[in-house]
């Protein structure tokens, strides 16, 4: 009976079909589920990693050589190598993902997070220091509000490439959408299942970057004024 | 047998075995498949971004357009196009996975060649036209080869990425030393640690080679008063695709 169908014709296999979203909704929004989560998870753990180190790199001008250096290295690795190199000791599973999805976001976030600090004004700078801030706080209050568009142009970059890279955890079983995909071409190449997956994982990226850049522009009012003047 | 030592013990075992380089799709195949693949990758990257980018860049419209495209391939999964292409008119076998790379090797080459004919000193330009030069003879004879470093980085950032992505391929069982990899994680951990280390070592070896040999070129096919400029320059352009 099944296999029967396997030889019907191209109209049994379309690239869409909402029957297959209907009846496969509760996969599909598993994996959309996982898929955010991971992207989500990697890019906070990219983050909190990536601006402490940009602001080590801006602080010692001898760090900023290194920093970047290894981090460049790090974005050299072919992503399956990365996972070759990192699965025998994490094993199969989340951890694997996560640890490769985060190295490859810290890059770009820093590099832009080291390129939005330096790009503070000098002026700016030492009337901080003449009114009395010390090195934290003209950190937190002067440049790192000042670096904060270059930060989220890090971190748009880095959230799109990554819902993209998110896929290749298929190789360690944990693929969100990628699974999903995956599965659709192991499937007797499931025009459907692969569309659908592509779609959601483009669509996420979008969404994601429109929240990101929505939020860039709550957060820096100062730059709409700016440019409405 | 080795499963018991270190995943590296394995690999070094497994690296020693000449078997697994001589053999039929060991790594002697593999890399020769993988550096096929690449090689026709970039080859129809530069076909299809090299004229667009020198001539947007040349007309000084599609700025826009280029970091369009960047951003657009930025958002699609290699995975996906690698799984999508061989079931259009492609077919299954290589040239879906051929086509699938260059779309990632576009962006590169296209920004490069677009930035290369931009960054021309207007003087120059002006200059050529002072002479008599036409609009093609003007990009022709001054442009393409002032643009020359710039398309070597573009070259450079493409090929590497293309064959770091080519061990994708091994999810459609599009060959190159992906495979190797792929094959190590369907023995499982235990058992296929070391292969896939040290398939994950024979990856990033190649992608680190190939980087080193087109630095290399890109060196040389830089004229020396430009080498300093033109490289830090084409690493600008490099940096605005990729993000960074």
């Amino acid at each position: 009976m099944s296999f029967r169908l396997g030889y019907r014709a191209d109209p049994g296999n379309p690239w869409f079909s909402w029957q297959y979203v209907r009846d496969n909704s509760d996969t599909i929004l598993a994996a959309l589920r996982e898929h955010t989560s991971l992207t989500v998870r990697a890019v906070l753990i990219a983050v909190l990693i990536a601006v402490p180190l940009a602001v080590a790199a801006y602080w010692f001008r001898a760090l900023a050589g290194p920093i970047l250096a290894v981090t460049g290295v790090l974005y050299t690795i072919p992503s399956l190598a990365l996972f070759a190199f990192l699965a025998p000791y994490l094993g199969i599973g989340v951890v694997t993902v996560l640890t490769v999805v985060v190295l490859y976001a810290l890059l770009v976030i820093v590099r832009n997070a080291l390129a939005g600090l330096t790009q503070v004004p000098p002026e700016v700078r030492e009337a901080a220091e003449g009114m009395g801030y010390g090195r934290w706080g003209r950190l937190f209050r002067i440049e790192l509000p000042l670096a904060l568009p270059g930060i989220l142009t890090g971190l748009r970059l880095a959230t799109v490439s990554t819902v993209a890279l998110v896929t290749v955890g298929v190789v360690v079983g944990q693929g969100g959408l990628g699974q999903l995909i995956f599965a659709g071409f192991q499937n007797n190449f499931y025009k459907a299942q692969i569309m659908t997956g592509t779609l959601l994982c483009v669509l996420l990226a979008l969404v994601f970057d429109l929240a990101l850049a929505g939020a860039g522009r709550l957060l820096t009012p100062w730059l709409r004024r700016r440019s409405a003047a | 047998m080795t499963a018991a030592a270190g995943p590296i013990e394995a690999a070094v075992v497994w690296l020693n075995d000449p078997l697994n380089w001589t053999n039929p799709g060991g790594v002697l195949d593999r890399t020769g498949e993988h550096l096929a693949i690449s090689a026709a990758a970039v080859l129809l990257g530069c076909l299809i971004a090299w004229p667009i980018g020198l001539w947007l860049g040349h007309t000084g419209r599609g700025g826009g357009l280029v970091v369009l495209v960047a951003n657009l391939t930025l958002a699609v999964p290699t995975l996906a196009l690698l799984t999508i292409l061989p079931l259009t008119f492609l077919g299954f076998g290589r040239p879906p996975v051929v086509v699938a790379l260059a779309v990632f090797a576009i962006p590169p080459l296209l920004a490069n060649a677009y930035t290369g004919v931009r960054a021309v000193d207007p003087e120059a330009r002006d200059a050529a036209r002072g002479m008599g030069f036409s609009g093609w003879q003007l990009l022709r004879r001054v442009e393409l080869p002032l643009a020359v470093p710039y398309l070597a980085a573009g070259f450079r950032t493409a090929a590497v990425q293309v064959v770091a992505t080519a061990a994708l391929a091994s999810f459609v069982n599009g060959g190159g030393l992906g495979q190797i990899i792929r094959a190590g994680f369907g023995l499982d951990i235990a058992a296929g640690g070391g292969q896939i280390l040290a398939g994950g070592l024979l990856v990033a070896g190649l992608a680190l080679l190939v980087e080193l040999v087109l630095a290399l070129v890109e060196r040389l096919v830089t004229p020396r008063p430009l080498r300093n400029r033109g490289r830090r320059a084409g690493r600008r352009a490099a940096d605005a695709v990729s993000g960074a």
